[in-house]
């Protein structure tokens, strides 16, 4: 028995040796490629991207959108899954169905859906001048705001599933010791409950950041081409610009962009576990 | 329950209320102008028909790129399964150094932007000389399957008591035998849930496969996109009801068989 278990290690050979192959192996070269010059090591392409007011316009639109949904995200998700955690019965299915539903729904779909609902004689415009808001019909498609509302609603699932992951093993009891000793019901929340759900915030966060800092498929269809972020800068100038150098740094900065959160998140999590 | 409570528990329960209206917003809206007449999207529409489904028999290339999108999603799936299940039986059964390491690199994929890998996919096996779709789109949706299978499987594993095996051994099952009747029954739920979003992530998988795909070889959502970038009329949202449909059912499968909850599992 004892020598099988030492060879039940090269069972993980195949998949790892196929993804470093046709994974890891491109990306490293994707990267090498883009600060390798005709002699040597070579910044230029970078120096280049950077030195361009349009670039950081680029990245302020991509950081601001990615903020700005995440924060929508956070605002609609905490309180639902909180929700789905007390929900019994039929309510719990249905608050389950809406949240996967979507998830196995494609981008392509609901970015076509968010088309027709933010325009002008759109659902969402049909309804804010019924109820008083607009004086007349106006048109969310191709503004920052439509684009934040459709992506907000592609990831919101990315947002809930992980907080209500926490908020499902939070014990009730805690709240109840906590005002058996006299604390205040907004006291209690902040001391108590919030803390411990942190790393399921900080994971929802990071989740649906990194999603809204490299979507493509959205923006292209609710904002179009005058508004550029990294992701569809890159995916412009490999498929359409055919301007490779440009598309290997833009690409390499939403690489560099998307690690560093997955790393910072990881990080959090660890220190807001200790806490908790 | 206090005062502030109330207001506390009438505000979560409305904003859940809204949530799931502004959730589902996307996929009633779609049912609703797919079942329209109108050709520019009006809602409520003005008369119900059936036209654009008639519509979707003879419209270019819509069968022949799903087509091609269930081939690649079932394969893919079929050997995401296979490499990652082998690799985590190996991730939870074995001694060696770096698995943790090993797990979150099998995983990585799904945390990455899909357009960065897809160029980086493209110019590697531009390098060695592979310029086939097909062949391409299989290699690289792999590569997008296998997060959701090496995830799940190995969390089942983990649950999974070893020494049942060698109980089956010593009732005198061979060790293929033992596998077979013990180890797979036990992973089923986590292969049909692995299977199900990996399948469907394949299925909807955009930002990689626009690198791989050719005048001949598209997907569906690639496609798609091309519908609605070249002449937007409800056709498009035919086909997109006969994709929610078809998650409907394999969300009412995946109840049955592992419950809802199972599925939201994160």
């Amino acid at each position: 028995m004892k020598s099988d278990r030492s060879l039940v290690g090269w069972l993980a050979a195949p998949a790892v040796f196929y993804l470093l192959l046709v994974y890891a192996l491109p990306l490293a070269w994707l990267l090498v490629r883009s600060v390798a010059g005709p002699e040597g090591l070579s910044f230029t392409l970078f120096r280049d991207f950077f030195a361009d007011p349009f670039s950081w316009r680029v990245i302020g639109n991509t950081l601001r959108i990615a903020g700005m949904v995440t924060l929508v995200c956070l605002l609609i998700g905490y309180p639902v899954a909180f929700a789905l955690a007390r929900a019994r019965g039929i309510v719990q299915v249905i608050l389950l169905a809406a949240i996967i539903l979507p998830l196995s729904i494609g981008v392509v779909v609901k970015a076509f859906a968010w088309q027709v609902v933010l325009r002008r004689d759109g659902v969402v415009s049909q309804f804010l001048v019924g109820i008083g808001v607009w004086s007349e019909p106006q048109r969310l498609l191709f503004t920052e705001t439509g684009l934040v509302v459709g992506a907000a609603n592609v990831f919101l699932p990315f947002m809930i599933l992980p907080i209500y992951s926490v908020v499902k093993l939070i014990d009730p009891r805690l709240m109840e010791a906590g005002a058996t000793l006299g604390v205040g019901p907004v006291v209690r929340f902040f001391r108590i409950l919030f803390p411990l759900t942190l790393p399921g915030v900080v994971s929802g966060i990071a989740f649906v950041f990194s999603l809204a800092v490299s979507m493509f498929v959205i923006p292209s269809l609710l904002i179009g081409d005058r508004f550029q972020t990294l992701a569809t800068l890159t995916g412009r100038s490999f498929l359409l610009m055919r301007n490779e150098a440009l598309g290997s740094v833009t690409a390499t900065v939403l690489l560099l962009l998307a690690v560093s959160i997955v790393l910072a998140s990881s990080l959090l999590a660890r220190r807001v576990g200790r806490f908790a | 329950m206090t005062y502030s409570e109330r207001i506390a528990q009438i505000l979560m329960w409305t904003i859940a209320a809204a949530a799931v209206i502004f959730l589902l917003t996307p996929l009633l809206v779609t049912v609703a102008v797919s079942f329209g007449n109108s050709a520019v999207f009006s809602l409520p529409p003005p008369e119900w028909s059936w036209r654009w489904y008639e519509r979707l028999s003879n419209t270019r290339g819509l069968w022949p790129s799903i087509l091609t999108s269930v081939q690649i999603a079932g394969l893919s799936t079929v050997i995401s399964l296979l490499l990652g299940t082998l690799c985590a039986i190996a991730i939870v059964r074995g001694q060696f150094p770096g698995r943790e390491a090993i797990t979150t690199f099998l995983v990585s994929p799904l945390m990455l932007p899909g357009l960065v890998v897809g160029i980086a996919m493209l110019q590697g096996f531009r390098l060695v000389g592979l310029r086939e779709a097909w062949t391409s789109l299989l290699i690289a949706h792999v590569v997008i399957t296998m997060p959701y299978v090496v995830r799940t499987v190995v969390a089942a594993l983990s649950l999974f008591d070893f020494t049942l095996l060698d109980a089956a051994r010593m009732l005198g099952c061979s060790p293929m035998q033992a596998v077979m009747r013990v180890l797979v029954p036990a992973l089923g739920p986590a292969f049909l849930t692995s299977g199900m979003f990996a399948f469907l992530a394949s299925m909807d998988n955009y930002p990689v496969s626009i690198f791989f795909t050719d005048a001949w070889t598209k997907t569906l959502p690639i496609q798609m996109l091309q519908y609605v970038e070249e002449r937007p009329d409800p056709t498009i949202a035919a086909i997109s009801a006969g994709l929610i449909l078809l998650a409907v059912i394999v969300m009412i499968i995946g109840d049955r068989l592992v419950g809802l909850r199972r599925l939201a599992d994160f």
